[in-house]
């Protein structure tokens, strides 16, 4: 059918006027606003309305241009739709406005004053540019706009990296380029971020984790800084205003409308170079806040829908941040769906982080479920079926799922416990040994009956101190968010290393550089999915604060400086992703059994302490070294090395005895912390083939191979 | 400045000029032109832009159009587009798709 074709379909004429536009009955599917042959058609759905009409502006001005409402022929169940025709839809804005009671004991809050935002808006408008003051008189904050989803794509298809070969490298659209020395033509930007990609291919990260990246306010703070009273941010953007559309400030070209195809861009280049892209997703509240929060959608839309209200119509609070999204509400279970999908047909990402996503498992009445069905739903979605689903398992009221999320075969977890137990160890805690084995191996106690893959392990994320703080502070420091240092987290499990803070002192320094590179050696080398945070392969610093939510400033940008003044750290941590990337057997999907399945005449895993074949796991116990087996690699189906892991987090030096390779072998060095670090396939061989000395605080990993001609 | 486009073909190059503002209620006339060099077997398609005064989403969107109407085979080169044009098209990821050549 030719495009002339369609323009003489019957349904291309209209059949009604409002005014001066012409009109006729819409298709309630899709919601949203989707250009059709010669119009627009909208369709918006409110079980409770009594009435609601399309609100229509030229784009930038403060009134409305027109106000359609909807006739009741218009109306199917609960659904809206209209098609509107000749509009000029690159200068359109438009909203909705639905009456109805406001009777807050029944969950009704109907503002027919309100013009809100189509919670299928494709893009939104009022905040192109990031920071840039508002006029806070507008009638209407977020404006919904219409958009051609009609990137064109080239031949991008997914990378469908196994879960178990990811890296995952965790960052901030903005705060990756923002910093002058970034040195791209658009700093803050997904066009800034496009340029980084050579950066991120040198580094061997194969997977980009976004922080929320869904249109939200960063203006929606209230708080300022209180020793020099600057304006704080929603900087992280946990504060979704509108879940279809990327978010505008973070595009350069975010002032002529092009954001959806900057990211797009961004998505496409990453694409071609071997890196999926992972969105960290905030379906459990929205930022219409608490009953004192603005009106911007869902609450004029239908309040009782879309959010968990006590009997008393008040809003339950399992997120810490006033609303709780009713994600199991079967119109909400669409709503995340159609979004989910969206994000991957039109944008091509490749999984999602879900932020708090033990709330996705709640009934409407808050009480968690046994057989979630958004959960089931999101896990077996055609769509959707590729890509990777992760949740952080646990939420602000207290259910804590790490390692029981329902998770139907498909989900993996931020795992929690894997963070808290190397940072107690590595910080020389006793009585960790046996934990810390556990966790190395893929947290079996945790995901048994599942792949390693369920374990995204994690030692740093945005939320906490980055890896040069945890080995710089003991205490958080965040009175720079002016909540007198009571926000954020105060189990850190951290250790300063002798002084809080930055230190002059050259051991002090020495020691913090080697707790560094022996925490990214024991998440480098765990099996599971490492996640790093962006900067900690250069020793970001944040100053010690845990929580820079709200800062939007240097604490929390990426300085590229820091690629030259700490190339040390950086060449350490390239290395290293290339060693787990040459070596298959650390990248096992099968937990690992401590027995021999492939006739090597070695287990698969096996344990020792300071003697070889002798783990130490007693409470006193600080050394634990980890050797796999390459003839057990991928379940014996890949080739690959021995290789041994050794921590040390005794602050004292010891030698280990190490364990004997098969005839002809001998162990080579990787990496030791406390001296040197060898290019994959440049390892050297030891000059005594059965110990090594290792150092207080350190850590070490050996490759046997047949020997080498040098030594070390 | 009212919009205009005109086409010129010599020896399977077809030459587009354009001036004034590209957006969209102009975007259809650029269409409907590169249809008309597609048609004609342009082997490379050369848009003169120094007389562009505007280009918006919508417009920009057209050069994609352009790209895919004339096949990965025809190279298209957007020659002299003033610098606000040229660095929205770079940062927007469209350079990917065309040329951009100074004038």
């Amino acid at each position: 059918m030719s495009t002339q074709d369609i323009r003489e379909r019957i349904d291309a004429f209209p059949t009604h006027r409002i005014g001066p536009y012409r009109v006729r009955a819409g298709r309630p599917l899709p919601y949203g606003a989707t250009p059709v042959p010669g119009g627009v058609n909208f369709s918006v759905y409110s079980d409770g309305a009594t009435s609601m009409s399309l609100v229509l502006f030229e784009r930038g001005a403060t009134q409305p241009s027109a106000e359609l409402e909807f006739p009741p022929e218009f109306r199917i169940g609960s659904v809206y739709a209209m098609t509107v025709f000749g509009l000029d839809a690159e200068n359109l804005e438009y909203g909705f406005r639905a009456d109805g009671p406001f009777d807050p004991a029944r969950g009704d809050r109907f503002d027919g004053v309100k013009v809100l935002s189509d919670p299928y808006a494709r893009l939104i408008s009022g905040r192109e540019v990031w920071g840039r003051e508002p006029d806070w008189d507008n009638v209407y904050h977020y404006r919904s706009q219409v958009l051609n989803d009609d990137f064109d794509w080239g031949g991008d298809r997914p990378l469908r990296i196994p879960a178990e070969d990811l890296v995952i490298y965790e960052t901030h659209v903005r705060g990756f380029t923002r910093h002058p020395s970034s040195k791209v033509s658009a700093p803050g930007t997904y066009a800034g971020m496009r340029e980084k990609i050579p950066y991120l291919r040198e580094l061997g990260v194969n997977c980009l984790e976004l922080l929320p990246v869904f249109e939200f306010d960063e203006l929606d703070n209230p708080r300022t800084d209180p020793v020099t009273g600057e304006r704080l941010y929603n900087y992280w953007g946990y504060n979704t205003v509108s879940f279809f559309a990327p978010k505008a400030g973070y595009a350069a070209t975010g002032p002529f409308g092009m954001q959806a195809d900057e990211f797009k861009s961004l998505v496409k280049e990453l694409h071609k170079a071997g890196i999926e892209v992972v969105l960290d997703v905030v379906f459990n509240h929205t930022a219409e806040g608490n009953e004192q929060g603005p009106t911007i959608s869902f609450r004029g839309l239908d309040n009782a829908t879309y959010y968990m209200l006590t009997p008393r119509g008040e809003y339950y609070n399992f997120s810490g941040t006033g609303n709780t999204v009713n994600c199991n509400h079967p119109v909400v279970r669409d709503f995340v769906l159609s979004c989910l999908r969206h994000w991957v047909a039109e944008y091509h990402i490749d999984g999602f982080r879900f932020d708090l996503a033990a709330i996705l498992d709640r009934a409407p009445d808050g009480t968690p479920l046994p057989n979630p069905p958004l959960l089931e739903q999101l896990a077996h979605d055609p769509i959707l079926r590729h890509t990777k689903l992760i949740a952080e398992a646990w939420d602000a009221a207290g259910l804590y799922q790490v390692g029981n999320f329902p998770n139907y075969g498909r989900w993996s977890e931020w795992n929690g416990k894997y963070r808290d137990t190397v940072r107690r160890f590595v910080k020389g805690e006793p009585g960790l040994v046996g934990e810390l084995a556990t966790r190395m191996a893929g947290s079996p106690d945790l995901y048994q009956g599942r792949t390693s893959s369920a374990s995204v392990n994690f030692i740093t994320a945005h939320d906490g101190f980055t890896l040069a703080d945890l080995v710089s502070y003991n205490d958080k420091h965040n009175e720079a968010n002016g909540e007198n240092n009571n926000d954020g987290a105060s189990d850190n499990n951290s250790w300063n290393c002798g002084e809080e803070g930055p230190s002059a002192l050259a051991h002090v320094r020495e020691l913090r550089m080697r707790q560094m590179k022996n925490l990214l050696t024991i998440l480098l080398t765990s099996q599971g999915i490492p996640m790093i945070l962006a900067g900690d392969e250069v020793g970001r610093t944040q100053l010690g604060n845990n929580n820079t939510y709200c800062q939007d400033n240097e604490l929390s940008w990426f300085d590229w400086g820091r690629v030259e003044t700490n190339a040390e750290l950086l060449d350490f941590s390239r290395k290293l992703i290339a060693f787990r990337h040459a070596h298959p057997v650390l990248r096992t999907s099968d937990h690992p059994t401590g027995t021999d399945r492939v006739g090597s005449g070695y287990p698969d895993v096996s344990w020792h302490g300071v003697g070889a074949w002798a783990p130490d796991w007693a409470d006193h116990g600080r050394v634990l070294a980890m050797m796999r087996c390459g003839r057990h690699a991928k379940g014996g189906t890949v080739a690959d090395d021995h290789v041994y892991v050794a921590v040390n987090a005794h602050w004292e030096a010891h030698d280990l005895e190490l364990p004997a390779l098969p005839d002809g072998q001998r162990w080579h060095l990787f990496a030791d912390t406390g001296t040197a670090v060898h290019p994959v396939g440049g390892e050297p061989e030891l000059k005594h083939p059965g110990r090594f000395h290792l150092g207080a605080h350190s850590a070490v990993v050996l490759v046997g191979r047949a020997a080498h001609p040098t030594t070390a | 400045m009212a919009f205009d486009v005109r086409l010129r073909i010599n020896d399977k190059v077809a030459t587009i000029e354009l001036s004034g503002e590209l957006d969209a209620s102009t975007a259809g006339e650029f269409h409907d032109t590169v249809s008309q060099a597609a048609g004609a077997g342009a082997v490379e398609l050369v848009i003169r832009a120094e007389q562009l005064g505007y280009l918006s989403s919508a417009g920009l969107r057209s050069l994609v159009v352009a790209r895919q109407k004339m096949g990965d085979e025809v190279r298209i080169a957007v020659v002299g587009a003033s610098e606000p044009v040229a660095r929205t098209i770079r940062l927007a990821g469209f350079d990917h798709s065309i040329d951009l050549v100074d004038a």
